[in-house]
Formats: C-alpha cells, structure tokens, sequence
C-alpha cells in the first residue's frame, strides 16, 4: 500500500484513455514575477531618469497634439504636467501688459489659471453629464495639452508686438491666432469626439469651441 | 395641483437651508404653508432611490389625477392638450425613474441632461420665434427640462457682451489719439454676476411666488424650478444676435435690435407664464406678468447702457461742444 502510494499516478498505469475522446489544450506558465522585480528597481534608478521618461512622456504628448491623429496615447497615460506647464507659460507671457489702472488691464496671473482650470473643469462636467465615457482627468489632460497651438500663438504674437504695433501686426496676428484656434478645436474634438453618444457630438464640441474662442481672445488682444 | 413628489425634494432643500441659515421664522412658517401638501405615504421615497415598484405605482395615481385635474380645469391650453393622451404611458413609464436620486449626487444632475443636439437646436429656435399659443414649456420641454441650455447659453451671452463691449468701444475710439485700447477684462466677472443672477434668482422668486398663488388658488398650473430656468436660459438665447448687432455704432440700428430682443423674449415669457397665472386675481397676474417683462427690459437695457459707450457721448470731451456733436451726429 505505501509502495504504491509512493509512486506518482500509481493507480493510473491501467488507466487507458479512448482514442475518441481528443486531449487539447495549452499550458502557459504566467510570467507576473519578473515586472513585479521590474517595478520595484524604479526606486534605484537615479532622479534624471525619472525626469526625463516624464519629460519624454510629455514632449510625446506635444507630438501628438501637433499631428492629431485618433490615437489614444493621450488618453491612456493621461498626465497634467503638460497642461500646467502650458497654463504657466500663458499666464507668465500674458503679463507686462502696461496699463495706468489696473482695472481696465488685461488679466492677472491668477485669472488665466482660473480660466484655463475652470475651463476645462466646467466642459469635462458638461461631457461627463451628456454621457461621455472619457474620465474626468483624461478629459482634463486632453482639453490642456490642446492649448499648446495658443501658446505658440502667443509667442509669435509678442515677437510681432516687439516689432511693429499697426494694422499690419493686427492682421497678422488675428491670421496666427485664428489658425492655431482651428487646430486647438480640431485636436482637441479629434482626441473627446470618440467617446460621446452618437446625437450628442455637437452639444460636447460646443463648449470646446468657446473656451478655445475666449483664450484666443484673450491672447488677440493682448497690449504691451 | 402639481403632484406632491415632484417638489419635495425643492422644499425639504428649502427648509435645511432656511434652518441652517438661521431664519427659524421661515422655516416655520414654509413648513405651516406646506405641511398639508405633503404625503406621508410617499415620504419614504425622499431617503432613497430604491423601491422603484413601489414609487411607479403611486405615481401612476398622481399622474392621472394630475392630467384629469389639468384637463377640466383648462380646455384650451393648446398643443399640450393632445400630449398627455398619447405620452401618458411613456410619463408613467419614465417619471417612475425619473428623480429618484438625492440632490447632492451625481445622477440627479445627469437627468437635466438627457437631450440630443435637436432637442437643443429645436428649444432655441422655439425661443427666438415665439408663436401666441404655443406654450415654451408645453410645447418644447414636454417635462423634459435640461440645464444645458441655460448654463451654456447665458456663459456664451456672458462672454458675447464683453466681447462685443469691448470692441464697440475701439470702435467708437477709432480716430482718438487720447484713447488707449484696454481689454477691460474685469468687465466679464460684472456680466457674469448680472446675467447669472437674472437666469437664477428671478426664475427662483417667481416659483416661489407661482407656488404661493396655487395654494391660494387651488386649480393653478405651477411649473417646477427647473422648467422655469429653462424658459429664462432660453429665453436669452435671443440677446446673442442683438449684442453682436450692438457693436456697429449706429444708434438707430442698436435701438431697433434692442426692441426686436425685447419684444421676442418679453413674448416667449408671457406666452409661457400667462397660462399659469390666468386662472387668479387679475391685479395678481398684471402684476407678475409686468415683473417678469420689467426685469427683462431692466437687463437689456441695463448691459446696453454698462458695456457698450454711446456713440455720440465720448467725442464731445475732446472737441468743442457744438462742432463736436453736430459732427457726430451726421456721422451716425
């Protein structure tokens, strides 16, 4: 008895299995220990390299916001690095606009930030309640990097402000600031568009339209 | 009388807020008003959102008194009459899921959004055209009520005078070396203020007041809150156009865009309200309907007079007074 018990599948070697019945399948041995291993080594890695995957992570961002294909780099590793790198960049070149009162000037620092976050926060809640299925910070991440074309818009507009402030810089300004509108509203739709109900796109793009529209203005008129 | 589940929710709200802003007296006295209007066999639905069978059911009682009560008491109210024989079921059906969630989550504010883009196209064209007996709350909410209208139409109403101030002030500036050109940014926070609070608290002291009346009067159409914000979010839809035509400074044609809005939108609100308040006191619902058309008038005039300069004010500080004006005026 122990003898038999000692071997393995002892009682199976009289077992015969007909040759009707057909054995399939597949044995996979799951590979999870290695990436756990993976995951924990990030804490040696020096600070550099931490810095630099964030910052190509979001310099890849930029790329896609530039050439707005329907992919979905942006909504998966959403981030708001992007986003504040840019409201701070805006807010800190929409300064110096010299007025005698402070009243009637352009806006503070804190106004843009306001806009910008409101902004973005009053259209993801607007897209959320019409159904959409994007996540309140993907929506967030989205709406933020596609102010990217107004900020360079806004650089050009202070480099055209040092040289001349006539009709012509007008006209060349309203031209920049119009187009990098259109390509903020059309990558910003391109990346939220996906995810609404089919009857609804209109209602969701809207708002997108008016906030990039009030920026741009915002950016148009601005008078050193 | 309008069935008791529907404004619960408002008054409890009401209730809490007066007592935690310390108005005992008016908590009191809301809750001496409209104790008899409650119904405790209901009552239980107000602390959750389960028990659909059983909130379906007695809903059902509701609504056909509701409709029978609606239907003797006023024959002739038009469009709506042919409605609820037809979308009785799908009432029944939905408003057994409708508003079952409390007001704090996030559930109770995606029903005010359960509309399409033509359902939206639809209500504005509704509001910039008003027909005489058609009712903007019968006709096109259909007790469907949504807030993406009056928020996003009093944001863009918002942005849209400022905007429009802004440049009609260059405008007018135009060939004046003093001026210099100011965004006038903060002009935007003081339209938002005024247009936000014309869109809320009016809407909000006129429910108040409709409900007032119709427990007085017994056979009274009253209209939630929501339906009411929605005809004044709508309602403004037809400022838009008029604030983009203000900015050519011309007197004539601003005047003549400011009587145009005035008078579509003062129609779109009577034409809504008249119906609720016909069946009162007349002195009651002259005075209501004036209100409503005052504040209207109040607003218009009110931005137009804020934002945008007068054409004919701002050259006679720089020139000398006759030749100034006489200039000016033959310009325009």
């Amino acid at each position: 008895m122990a003898d038999d018990a000692s071997k393995p599948f002892a009682g199976l070697a009289d077992v015969s299995i007909s040759e009707d019945i057909a054995v399939e399948g597949d044995i996979s041995v799951p590979v999870g220990t290695s990436r756990r291993d993976e995951e924990l080594s990030t804490l040696d890695e020096p600070v550099k390299e931490t810095v630099l995957r964030d910052l190509r992570a979001v310099g890849n961002k930029f790329v896609h916001v530039l050439y707005p294909k329907r992919s979905s780099a942006l909504l998966r590793d959403w981030d708001l690095w992007g986003p504040l790198l840019l409201c701070v960049t805006l807010a800190l070149l929409l300064q110096g606009g010299a007025t005698e009162t402070q009243e009637q000037g352009g806006p503070q620092f804190a106004e843009v930030f306001v806009i910008v976050w409101v902004g973005s926060i009053v259209i993801t809640l607007n897209s959320k309640l019409l159904g959409g299925t994007l996540s309140f910070f993907q929506s967030l991440c989205v709406l933020g990097y596609c102010i990217m074309p107004l900020t360079a818009a806004l650089v050009v507009c202070r480099l055209v402000l040092l040289l001349a402030n006539n009709a012509v810089s007008f006209a060349v300004r309203l031209l920049v600031v119009s187009a990098s509108f259109g390509w903020s509203t059309f990558a910003s739709t391109a990346f939220l568009v996906d995810s609404q109900p089919p009857n609804r796109k209109a209602l969701v793009v809207y708002p997108v339209f008016l906030f990039y529209f009030v920026i741009g203005w915002i950016i148009l008129t601005f008078s050193p | 009388m309008k069935d008791p589940f529907e404004f619960q929710g408002e008054f409890i709200f009401l209730i809490y807020f007066f007592y935690y802003s310390k108005k005992i007296y008016i908590t009191y006295f809301m809750f001496l008003c409209f104790f008899p209007m409650i119904d405790f066999d209901d009552s239980g639905n107000l602390l959750g959102p389960s028990r659909d069978a059983v909130t379906i059911s007695i809903e059902d009682e509701d609504e056909v008194k509701f409709n029978s009560q609606k239907k003797t008491a006023d024959p002739s109210v038009g469009a709506y009459e042919e409605d609820p024989v037809s979308s009785d079921d799908q009432t029944k059906l939905l408003s057994g899921q409708k508003k079952n969630a409390a007001f704090w989550t996030f559930e109770y504010y995606q029903q005010f959004f359960d509309i399409d883009t033509y359902h939206v196209k639809e209500r504005i064209l509704g509001s910039v055209l008003p027909w005489p007996r058609k009712n903007f709350i019968h006709t096109y909410l259909r007790r469907n009520p949504d807030l993406y209208g009056p928020f996003w139409i009093c944001t863009t109403l918002v942005f849209a005078i400022a905007i429009s101030g802004n440049i009609s002030t260059f405008l007018v500036n135009l060939g004046n070396p003093n001026y210099k050109y100011t965004p006038e940014f903060r002009k935007v926070t003081i339209a938002a203020t005024a247009i936000f609070s014309y869109a809320w608290l009016v809407p909000l002291a006129l429910w108040g007041v409709l409900l007032w009346r119709s427990n007085k009067v017994t056979n009274l159409v009253s209209y939630s809150f929501m339906e009411i914000v929605c005809v004044y979010g709508y309602s403004l839809a037809v400022y838009i156009p008029a604030v983009i035509i203000w900015i050519v400074p011309f007197m004539w044609l601003q005047w003549l865009s400011i009587m145009i809005a005035l008078c579509l939108s003062g129609s779109v609100l009577t034409i809504t309200f008249w119906p609720a308040v016909r069946d009162d006191h007349p002195k009651v619902y002259i005075a209501i309907l004036s209100t409503i058309v005052t504040f209207n008038v109040l607003l218009a005039v009110g931005c137009k007079m804020y934002f945008f300069s007068k054409p004919e004010e701002l050259p006679q500080k720089f020139s000398g007074p006759t030749v100034g004006v006489k200039i000016t005026s033959n310009h325009v």
